[in-house]
């Protein structure tokens, strides 16, 4: 009975955000505040409803309905609830209606948080939000109903879920990644609501701002979130692997941080609104894009859902509605007409963009790595393979780019900087990030060639330049933090006078500049080792030595394990204990590599221990994985900052008259250093 | 004139999504493996019949045989099927199938309905062999020779001809070494 209910709402959902898409958005074109008074109630109903099935979903798998087709392929009866709980979204219907909750939750939010805003503005916001929210409510009922029974044969039991996907890391990893996907949805919306009704302005840009810098932040939390699953649950060690499905992720990652970049010009300046509004809809865009690859099966992933090819026509469609119809309108409706350049060559609104064209140029990096397979056989280029090596090639110059445009662009003001000034004030990040580089490179490498020969070796060059990058961001911040906190009052005083959208800005390049740091002295000093083992063996990794101490068994809820003892000690002395294990699941017979790590801040130890080679011996794998985790506290670090600036004070005192003000206009008083947070 | 550059990116967003839609369905040929001339990579699954039989890359020595890699999930195996019969019944090939990505009762149902044309299959729901093997799209088809070996890779349906022109001359070339 429960689940025909669950369908139900959906359809009546469905029915509300037709409503949603065509009422509020033709009250505002036809000035009927009548019609537009609709847009909050239809956004409340759609929301309800779809949180109603959402729950009976979720009641389903709590008491075991396997008579649910979805249930039965997803959860087991013996599995502790809070993996049934995260089992609703272990799977395509149930992430899609995830998606969908997240989406009318947005929605219901912008409602919420509008109320000063112009009320054309609000109706054709929403209003854009229901079209999306048809869009994905006929997909969940075309194509993938979670809640299609298995009548009249029931199942006993479950066939169990994917024990890969049994960790608290996917409780979390896909709300977050959702949040951050669905999010840009509302950045998408008010670029639509802005082309159609052509007030494309500095007011526009203030709206946007904050909803894109959450949607960002949670973006980037569930990529890192990604990251360090698989990092700990594939029992690899490696931490990022240009699979397509994290390609797909990064993809409106780098994307919307190029959006949140110009966005703060378009609403400090004025300028770059059409590029700024072609971002907002392309950030969506990939989102979608992401979606399409990771569920139709042209590209296959350690990731994929078992794929269905009508499902990917239906996104594929859906895609292309989306795109096609908004880059026609902004073909016709986005301002051609440059505002008359009124800046420097080193003005900020030089700097931004510049940081605009290299993240475009990873953008088309990734794409291309990741649909190459495709590429190549449309054009029959053949059997050229693409994979790691290249991503990694072509990466690290942009990251180093990325970070070295990032410390000047950081001394720079609006309309124009004094070329001494700059120089002046680059001269303590130069000199102490060579220094902390050469330090870096000459102590953790290892060289084969003596001296300066091996320091000139490829891979030191490239980890020279890597820690050149990071250490010259944060020097740069840390240095420009300093100047601007300088006060009569003290420094605590001029600390405190700072915004909380500079902090946030703070925190994003430091928490950048902490990724880049991680990843490239892991990726270049880490140290990997695959050796046989029996209990007894000792074997050495770097500094460490790993004694194998012993193998013993241990009952876990759903499964068995095979549990080794490690001793790790480094020139004698004890530093950790780990017991790495192999599982067995009962229920799908899997065997699944548990790590063993012994995590800290400077540097991790693994263990993985594979398959048996012998009676008594196994194939095990040790790793030294110095500063690896600098990459997820960056990620962390980097989604603060974008929520801090969102809770900065300008977002929340909000006047449409002085908005309007604002927007007409255009002249804009040159902003202090100290307020220009980005 | 400008106005005519704002048209630019929706004429790019439609050649782009032209070119994912041939892409859909179409299955990639013949992209070389990584893999050629190297082990099949170390594995450990469970047999699809014998959840408690694991099996390891010790199943491809002492024969050359095809690894196949399908799935329930996927039309073109379906169309594929016959022809894998008719090479196991007719021809005699060892096959060794991955079930790749999919429910083991769905897989073993299908086997039953349409005939079992493998000496054995490994079940790989999660798809780490695939992932490891650097499966691109089921149907795919590696030829491993006896010292356990990967030789040849196919991408796409197997039938007759590609039988006869691609995999069983690299098959044939194996079996006499």
């Amino acid at each position: 009975m429960f689940p025909e209910l669950g369908q139900v709402t959906l359809i009546i959902a469905l029915l509300l955000s037709v409503l949603l898409a065509v009422v509020p958005l033709y009250g505002s074109l036809t000035n009927r505040d009548s019609l537009q008074a609709f847009a909050r109630p239809l956004t409340a109903g759609q929301f309800v409803f779809i949180a109603i099935a959402f729950g009976i979903l979720t009641r389903a798998f709590l008491i075991d309905d396997f008579s649910v087709a979805y249930v039965a392929n997803q959860s087991n009866s013996l599995m502790p609830w809070y993996y049934k709980f995260s089992a609703v979204w272990g799977g395509h219907e149930g992430s899609l209606l995830l998606w969908i909750l997240m989406l009318s939750g947005w929605t219901l939010a912008v409602a919420t948080f509008s109320r000063r805003l112009p009320s054309v503005m609000v109706s054709q916001v929403l209003s854009v939000m229901g079209m999306v929210a048809v869009g994905f409510l006929l997909f969940i009922l075309m194509t993938s109903n979670p809640f299609d029974r298995i009548l009249p044969n029931v199942p006993a039991d479950g066939a169990d879920l994917n024990p890969l996907l049994q960790d608290f890391g996917l409780i979390i990893h896909p709300p977050m990644l959702y949040m951050g996907y669905v999010g840009f949805s509302v950045a998408f919306a008010f670029a639509i609501a802005a082309l159609i009704n052509g007030r494309l302005d500095a007011a526009w840009a203030r709206w946007s701002r904050p909803w894109t810098s959450v949607a960002w932040g949670f973006l980037t939390i569930g990529i890192a979130l990604g990251s360090w699953w698989a990092y700990y649950e594939l029992g690899w060690g490696g931490w990022w692997f240009w699979d397509p499905v994290e390609n797909a992720s990064l993809l409106p990652w780098i994307s919307g941080t190029a959006l949140i970049h110009s966005l703060a010009v378009t609403e400090k300046r004025g300028v770059f609104k059409s590029w700024t509004v072609l971002l907002a809809i392309l950030t969506f865009a990939l989102s979608l894009l992401g979606a399409f690859l990771v569920r139709s099966g042209v590209i296959t992933s350690v990731h994929s859902f078992a794929s269905d090819p009508t499902r990917g026509a239906f996104l594929l469609g859906l895609l292309a509605v989306t795109v096609v119809v908004s880059l026609t309108l902004y073909a016709f409706r986005a301002p051609v007409v440059h505002t008359r350049a009124t800046f420097g060559p080193l003005s900020r609104e030089v700097f931004l963009p510049l940081n605009n064209v290299l993240l475009m140029a990873a953008l088309l990096l990734v794409l291309v790595g990741t649909i190459f397979p495709l590429i190549s056989d449309y054009f029959e280029l053949g059997n050229i393979s693409i994979g790691e090596p290249f991503f990694n090639l072509t990466f690290s110059p942009i990251a180093v780019a990325v970070g070295i445009l990032l410390g000047v662009g950081i001394f720079s003001r609006w309309k124009k900087t004094d070329e001494g000034y700059l120089a002046r004030k680059l001269i303590f990040p130069s000199i102490g990030s060579v220094v902390i580089a050469a330090t870096v490179v000459l102590t953790m490498g290892t060289f084969d060639s003596p001296g300066f020969i091996g320091f000139l070796d490829d891979i030191q060059l490239w980890a020279f330049f890597g820690v050149l990058s990071a250490s010259w961001v944060i020097l740069a911040t840390l240095q420009d933090l300093w100047t601007k906190s300088s006060s009569r009052h003290g420094r605590l005083h001029g600390l405190r006078r700072q915004s909380r959208s500079f902090y946030g800005m703070v925190l994003g390049h430091v928490g950048l500049a902490m990724v880049i740091a991680g990843a490239t002295v892991v990726n270049n000093f880490g140290i990997e080792r695959n050796v046989r083992m029996s209990p007894g063996d000792v074997a050495q990794v770097g500094d460490y030595q790993f004694s194998f101490a012993s193998v013993g068994e241990r009952e876990g809820p759903n499964f068995t394990a095979l549990v080794a003892r490690f001793d790790i000690s480094r020139n004698g002395e004890p530093v950790a204990t780990l017991y790495p294990e192999r599982r067995r699941y009962v229920v799908q017979r899997n065997m699944m590599t548990e790590a063993g790590i012994d995590g800290g801040f400077l540097r991790d130890i693994f263990v993985a221990v594979a398959e048996p080679v012998d009676s008594n011996a196994w194939a095990v794998r040790l790793q030294y994985k110095p500063l690896v985790r600098w990459t997820w506290l960056g990620a962390l670090v980097m989604a603060i900052g974008g929520f801090l600036a969102v809770s900065d004070r300008r977002y929340r005192i909000r006047d449409t008259a002085t908005e309007r003000k604002k927007a007409s206009a255009t002249p804009l008083p040159e902003s202090r250093p100290a307020e220009a947070g980005v | 004139m400008k106005r005519i550059l704002m048209f630019l990116p929706v004429l790019v967003a439609v050649a782009f999504g032209i070119f994912l839609y041939a892409g859909l369905g179409e299955d990639p040929q013949e992209l070389e493996s990584a893999l050629i001339g190297k082990p099949v990579p170390a594995f450990e699954l469970s047999a699809l019949r014998n959840p408690d039989r694991i099996l390891t890359p010790e199943v491809f020595r002492g024969q050359v045989s095809l690894l196949n890699v399908w799935g329930t999930w996927c039309p073109a195996c379906r169309d594929e099927h016959d022809d894998l019969m008719w090479l196991a019944e007719d021809k005699n090939i060892p096959i060794i199938g991955l079930n790749y990505k999919d429910n083991r009762d769905a897989a073993l149902r299908w086997l039953k309905d349409l005939g079992d044309p493998y000496q054995l299959n490994l079940f790989d729901p999660q798809g780490t062999l695939g992932f490891d093997l650097g499966v691109y799209g089921a149907p795919e088809t590696y030829i491993i020779d006896k010292q356990g070996i990967v030789r040849y890779r196919h991408v796409g349906v197997v039938n007759p001809e590609v039988w006869e022109e691609k995999l069983e001359p690299v098959f044939r070339q194996y079996q006499e070494e």
